[in-house]
């Protein structure tokens, strides 16, 4: 039988891919955007599995609407890199550096 | 080792590999294939938490979508990117740094805690009543009756990200000749219509 801890140490190896994935990468944004996709992805997984673990339901809505938000962010910000590459030619991240921060 | 669990460990240890293949191959077009195939396999792992709905889900939303999103742009976009070596190993110690670090508090918590469920008081049970009914009806019976402020509000998200990318990535070229169709109705004593009979011809 899987219990719990197997499917939230998964979701944890998850995360820290994702976040690492936003650490390692320099050469372009879409990469980050996917990463950000992989941490909500784990994130989904761990509230499925305590919805199925606690028998109770409320887990899955709350996966329903991170799914919903994760779509709507993936739209804007792939909208935002397309008209950035369209103003400043290039989406490295190395020479995003317009506010100097 | 039941089927169960020889599956579930095939499902992970194919998502953590493709999502590491994620974040590292060079060819943007290969990371979001290896995306979608993490997906997939998110998807079993979803179905074998009883969780079918969400599951077929994943896949129409992420892969038929998002993925396809994805796929869209990095192919539309032409990438100049210049990558120099060096300037890339600049960024690995850091990068893995903060991952060991993140991975190594998570386990560590995860390993020394039982979670002990059948103390947790859970509050009114909703699947409790829905020993018969299937998981998309479950859910359907609980998101339209007791979460349905929060499912309107994600249309609205929805709705919002949707202008939203539109207005961003709409743009007004000058000196294009195009067709506005209410000017054009509202030209007034410039249009005869002329009834023509067949056979004859008009003058003009």
């Amino acid at each position: 039988m899987i219990e719990l801890n197997q499917f939230l140490i998964l979701s944890a190896l998850l995360f820290a891919i994702g976040v690492i994935g936003i650490f390692l990468n320099r050469k372009n944004v879409i990469i980050i955007l996917m990463s950000i996709e992989i941490i909500l992805l784990s994130v989904n997984l761990n509230l499925i599995s305590f919805s199925y673990f606690l028998n109770d339901l409320t887990g899955q809505i709350f996966s329903l609407f991170v799914l919903t938000v994760a779509a709507a962010e993936a739209a804007i910000g792939l909208a935002i890199l397309v008209i950035y590459n369209r103003n400043a030619g290039s989406i490295e991240i190395e020479k995003i550096n317009a506010l100097k921060g | 080792m039941t089927a169960q669990l020889l599956t579930f460990y095939l499902f992970s240890g194919v998502i953590l590999i493709s999502s590491l293949m994620v974040i590292s191959t060079k060819n943007p077009v290969h990371s979001v294939l290896f995306l979608i195939l993490s997906f997939l396999n998110a998807a079993g792992l979803f179905v074998i938490l009883h969780a079918e709905f969400l599951a077929m889900i994943l896949i129409i939303v992420y892969v038929g979508a998002v993925a396809v999103l994805f796929l869209f742009v990095v192919m539309m976009l032409d990438f100049k990117t210049s990558i120099n070596k060096d300037n890339i190993l600049q960024y690995i110690p850091i990068g893995i740094l903060i991952g060991v670090v993140f991975i190594a508090e998570l386990i560590i918590v995860l390993i020394n805690t039982k979670f002990d469920l059948s103390n947790i008081q859970v509050l009114p049970n909703p699947l409790s009543d829905f020993t018969g009914k299937s998981n998309t009806e479950a859910i359907g019976s609980v998101l339209y009756t007791d979460y349905i402020l929060y499912f309107q509000l994600s249309g609205v998200i929805l709705l919002v990200a949707m202008i939203g990318s539109i207005v961003l990535t709409l743009r007004e070229r000058e000196g294009v000749k195009r067709q506005v169709v209410s000017e054009q109705l509202q030209r007034q004593g410039k249009i005869d219509l002329v009834d023509v009979k067949s056979g004859k011809g008009v003058d003009i």
